[in-house]
């Protein structure tokens, strides 16, 4: 069929039981640990494992924008910045945005923008620095959801949390995010972003091949995976703030080379 | 550059909508007349001048031999990028490409490699050695909104009337075949109505912006969101079937 040429190893991605290459079913998330305030110097940071991925977010603002003619006298302007390690991927990466960088830099302040309460902060500019240390594909999807914890974390007022997740298409079947190996010899990738509280929907991409049946089952697929993510980035803003209340004190910094064991199965 | 529009524009804009039409007088599910003139300069392999409304863009596209990707040996090269050049538009500036450049072009070009418009293992001449290589490069002329479309049906239409220059490798030139027909479909929601082929007007107090390519059959091959609003899904679901029963009509005038 179509797809051989889509999968030159022959990879077999799902079996006859529906189980994929890692064990999962095709309604399952990759495990997802999320940790807030893992850096110092930023107003908020979060730290997210998503299967392989390992993505940091970082969040500067609201402060002065630069260059000043960007400067919006009704409100703030969100700004994303999102950029891969040269180590993050299997061929070096060159350092520095390439087109697919500044495009998924420029989809994600989108999605952002309508969500911060932008004109609280006239002139000046929320940054959000995304970091992807090690890529598994969904890495946009990774650095959105920890992204949103980090504008949390730094006290930016926000309608609600942004959580994000992709579905796709692998050896026929509608699957939930997908891998690197299914992304790359699966047949569609369609990654979304969705305020949960509202049900609105700031991002949305495809491609690939679905149906228009298929594509409806994909978005219900992350539709469902968005609320427990939304689950597990409360969590970690409740963890890190019950302990400093606790405490009294500034919240310790968490070490992000040994992040929460417990493992968020969904 | 965000350009000032006056908000007796976007009242008229909004008014009009209350009533059922748009500041052209179309309905909020068709698009605008679209002309497609093939062939239009000589010294490309293949080319367009696409008029959308008053929108104006001119694709170009180079084919030349060269060396395929180490990953696809087997496979020509697709590259395509996008000019927004100052005289389509006073809030257009030279330099390098912008943002709003970068994901015009890879939108087009998600929509064509995702619909295998061009069967990328014929463009193999000696595996890991030798494949074609194409560019298309998109050429804004006149900015009047909705670039994405226009630009997607000027690739479309430069790569139906292709020729492959194999006189280069000392064989006959022959037309570039091409397998698939992708039309994008773009809408915009302003307030609560979404329009089809969004005008500049229209395009300038949009609130969110979804572009749908389908293919002859009308299944979806690419999809991308923009602007700082969002989508409820009833409108997403709304939103795709327009673009499948507005894309049949453009693929024909596009193939003709």
């Amino acid at each position: 069929m179509k797809d051989k040429e889509h999968n030159p190893k022959q990879l077999k991605l799902i079996d006859a039981n529906g189980i994929r290459l890692d064990g999962r079913r095709y309604d399952e998330l990759r495990p997802i640990k999320i940790e807030a305030g893992v850096l110092k110097k930023a107003d908020g940071s979060a730290y997210i494992e998503w299967g392989n991925n390992r993505v940091l977010a970082a969040v500067y603002g609201p402060r002065e924008a630069h260059p000043r003619h960007l400067q919006d006298p009704a409100k703030a302007l969100v700004q994303c910045r999102y950029n891969m390690a040269p180590f993050s991927v299997t061929e070096r990466k060159r350092p520095g945005p390439d087109r697919r960088s500044v495009e998924i830099s420029k989809v994600i302040s989108e999605a952002f923008a309508s969500v911060v309460f932008a004109e609280q902060f006239p002139r000046t500019s929320v940054d959000i620095f995304i970091e992807v240390l090690q890529a598994d594909a969904g890495t946009r999807c990774a650095g959105l959801t920890a992204a949103s914890v980090a504008l949390a974390d730094a006290g930016i007022p926000m309608r609600d949390l942004v959580a994000s997740c992709a579905s796709g298409k692998i050896g026929g079947v509608v699957c939930l995010d997908l891998n690197k190996d299914e992304d790359n010899f699966g047949e569609a990738d369609c990654p979304m972003a969705i305020v949960p509280r509202t049900g609105d929907v700031v991002l949305l991409q495809m491609d690939g091949h679905l149906t228009e049946e298929e594509f409806h089952s994909a978005l219900d697929l992350s539709i469902k995976a968005t609320k427990g993510i939304y689950q597990l980035q409360r969590q970690a803003l409740l963890r890190r703030y019950a302990t400093a209340a606790q405490e009294g004190e500034e919240p310790p910094r968490a070490d992000i080379r040994e992040p929460p064991s417990e493992v968020n199965d969904l | 550059m965000t350009e000032v529009i006056s908000e007796l524009m976007r009242e008229h804009i909004q008014r009009l909508a209350a009533s059922g039409t748009r500041t052209d007088g179309r309905a909020f599910d068709e698009p605008r007349k679209l002309v497609v003139e093939k062939n239009y300069i000589k010294t490309a392999e293949g080319s367009a001048r696409v008029r959308l409304g008053n929108t104006d863009v001119l694709v170009g596209i180079k084919i030349d031999t060269g060396e395929p990707y180490p990953d696809t040996p087997n496979s020509g090269v697709l590259s395509t990028s996008a000019e927004l050049i100052p005289m389509a538009s006073p809030s257009f500036e030279s330099g390098p490409p912008r943002p709003e450049a970068i994901e015009l072009a890879r939108v087009v070009d998600r929509g064509i490699r995702e619909t295998k418009a061009v069967n990328m293992e014929n463009m193999c001449i000696v595996p890991n050695e030798k494949v074609w290589v194409m560019f298309i490069d998109i050429h804004v002329l006149d900015y009047d909104g909705n670039l994405f479309d226009a630009s997607s049906y000027g690739a479309v239409a430069a790569l139906s009337c292709a020729k492959v220059p194999a006189s280069k490798i000392g064989k006959e030139d022959y037309p570039l075949p091409l397998e698939n027909w992708p039309v994008s479909v773009t809408s915009a929601r302003i307030g609560d109505t979404i329009v089809v082929d969004p005008n500049l007007d229209e395009e300038r107090i949009a609130d969110a912006r979804l572009t749908v390519t389908t293919d002859e059959k009308g299944d979806l091959r690419a999809m991308q969101k923009g602007l700082k609003g969002s989508f409820r899904l009833d409108e997403i679901r709304r939103i795709i079937e327009t673009s499948q029963r507005v894309g049949r009509s453009i693929r024909e005038t596009i193939r003709t």
